[in-house]
């Protein structure tokens, strides 16, 4: 008799059933998520860096040469994959949509916190909400018809090179960068600028020196942001850049890209051959700055703590 | 001196702020301006045309939303799952900081990337082909990060008395969790779930080498998922409106490329525009309704 109430009593009730049932459920969602990631890296490293140990071309080379040609070999019998030209290329746009960007999206976030009223500032939150969601491919298909035709017959040459991928990863990158700008200047607390308003500082004065020095490394992260989607962009890119494996003379030339190289590519390759294979050293070469961006962010939000 | 320096200032971020906005109208102009007049019930209930002029893109409008739907019933569950884990379960240390980590690296992955991964594992390794199936998948890695943080913030915005309060009376968290948390979070999961499914909708990059570029022919009335030509089957390849777009840009050789372009882009962007305003309107009718207030 005792032990059957000490049993009733010491034994795990439903609840704590499903509660066991239901956290296992949710850990093991969670690490599937984790799981994948983890996958994506090691199935692209390895993919990757076969390149280099399966068919033995040189790392200094990849990084270095600027001739894309992957199933003809050197002198030396190494695969002839220079990758410089698109790793130039992806550098080219994302830092040249950066510098044009910076300005625009810091002007439009001020002008949101520090000088409009309410409506304004929803109706450009609205303008800004509309932006983001205008897929990669209509900003492509836009470029094609109007950024590229414009560079033409203002700037000659073709129209097609960093010039228009810049331009159009400008477009696609502004919404993004302006609204974390404008969350950075939010963070900003109000006594900062009635104190320096107080002191006698203009309106321009108390911007420049006091809310964006205090929000800068906001900035930077929401800028570091633009730029990580700048380099993986694919097909708005590869639309407009004129996909010629040649190294970028200037910035009306026809060029190419890391990720235009891939998207043109995989199509055309057999799966383990090299010409592939050094295909998926670009994934891993856009991978790793993908990463490298990430890092950045976190570092400069570190250093704000 | 300052003053005058001021006011330039000032002016030139008004220039700047209005600039911004003429780029919208202008861009939106264009796209509605130019693609509208070529959007028809003709054109989007007629099939794509290789080589001549006069095709639809019904099969395409088809493709997207089926893999949306596909892409969801995958994501829901799974970010469900990791939200409530990291809104309610997750203990605050560095393992969970990792988790946190990780899951913001998937997010910020180029879809190119996620699309050749799946492509290699999916469509090549497992032997699959260009298919809907893992096109869904490719789209679920993409949208995974962005559903979950969604969820999470959608649970982590009820305030934690609810939990204290079920707890008390018994209930295990799990329950608590379930039948009290989630309902009061239901209306910021919906508005997560519709913003999701406009990037999704528009997504090209991801979907070129995994749902494939071509769109055969399929047959409305033929409801048998293992038929190679019904609507329904997951294992056909599907060419998305996206890709569709991207596909004759760089490729087509039909005469009116450009006006179905123009067309195409215009649906996207309105479908799109939908999503986002329903984002909103649905999430504040759902609270309405669950908190009774009008």
């Amino acid at each position: 008799m005792k032990d059957e109430i000490q049993a009733r009593i010491l034994k795990k009730s439903k609840e704590s059933y499903q509660e066991v049932w239901g956290k296992s459920l949710v850990i093991f969602c969670t690490l599937l998520i984790c799981m994948l990631v983890i996958s994506i890296f090691v199935f692209i490293t390895s993919k990757g860096l076969a390149t280099f140990f399966e068919n033995h071309a040189s790392l200094k080379n990849f990084f270095t040469q600027s001739t894309w040609n992957p199933n003809m070999s050197d002198k030396n019998g190494k695969p002839l994959v220079g990758a410089l030209p698109m790793i130039l290329g992806s550098f080219g746009v994302t830092l040249l949509a950066a510098l044009i960007v910076t300005p625009f999206a810091i002007g439009t976030a001020l002008f949101m916190t520090e000088l409009s009223s309410k409506k304004v500032r929803n109706f450009l939150q609205m303008v800004i909400e509309l932006l983001v969601g205008i897929p990669s491919v209509v900003y492509g298909f836009i470029g094609l018809n109007v950024v590229v035709p414009f560079i033409r017959n203002h700037f000659g040459g073709s129209g097609y090179g960093i010039l228009a991928g810049a331009t159009v990863l400008f477009v696609m990158t502004l919404p993004t960068v302006t609204s974390l700008t404008v969350d950075a200047l939010k963070a900003v607390p109000k006594h900062y600028r009635q104190a320096s308003l107080a002191l006698g500082a203009t309106q321009w004065q108390t911007m420049y020196h006091v809310t964006l020095r205090s929000a800068s490394s906001g900035i930077y992260t929401a800028i570091i942001f633009g730029m990580a989607r700048a380099f993986g962009e694919a097909l708005a890119v590869q639309m407009v850049i004129g996909n010629a494996s040649l190294l970028p003379t200037s910035l009306l030339t026809p060029a190419s890209t890391l990720t235009s190289v891939l998207t043109m590519g995989i199509g055309n390759t057999v799966m383990g051959t090299v010409g592939n294979n050094a295909l998926w050293s670009l994934a891993l070469v856009l991978l790793l700055m993908s990463l490298f961006f990430n890092v950045c962010v976190r570092m400069i939000g570190r250093k704000d703590k | 001196m300052n003053k005058l320096f001021n006011q330039i200032a000032i002016n030139i971020i008004r220039l700047i702020a209005f600039l911004v906005v003429i780029l919208l109208a202008l861009l939106i102009g264009k796209i509605l301006g130019d693609g509208l007049p070529h959007v028809s019930f003709k054109f989007l209930l007629t099939p794509a045309k290789a080589f001549e002029a006069g095709g639809g893109i019904s099969i395409q409008l088809f493709n997207s939303f089926y893999l949306l739907v596909l892409t969801l019933l995958i994501s829901f569950p799974i970010s469900l799952g990791a939200g409530i884990y990291l809104a309610k379960y997750a203990p605050k240390n560095k393992l969970t900081e990792i988790i946190r980590l990780t899951i913001e690296i998937l997010s910020s992955l180029p879809s190119v990337v996620v699309g050749l991964f799946v492509f290699l594992v999916f469509v090549v390794e497992m032997k699959l082909g260009f298919s809907i199936i893992a096109g869904a998948v490719a789209l679920t890695f993409f949208n995974l990060p962005l559903l979950t943080r969604n969820i999470e913030e959608a649970i982590a915005s009820v305030p934690d008395l609810q939990l204290e309060a079920g707890l008390a009376l018994g209930l295990s968290k799990w329950r608590t969790i379930t039948k009290i948390i989630l309902p009061e979070s239901l209306p910021g999961i919906i508005t997560g779930i519709v913003l999701s499914a406009g990037r999704v909708f528009g997504e090209a990059a991801a979907l070129i080498y995994t749902a494939g570029q071509s769109a055969p022919a399929v047959d409305f009335s033929n409801w048998n998922i293992f038929d190679e030509a019904s609507p329904l089957n997951v294992l056909r390849p599907a060419e998305t409106l996206a890709v569709h777009i991207w596909k004759i840009n760089s490729e087509g050789i039909m005469a009116d490329a450009n006006q179905i372009s123009a067309g195409s882009s215009a649906v996207l962007i309105i479908v799109i525009l939908i999503f986002n305003l329903g984002a909103h309107y649905l999430g504040n009718l759902i609270h309405a309704k669950l908190t009774s207030s009008r």
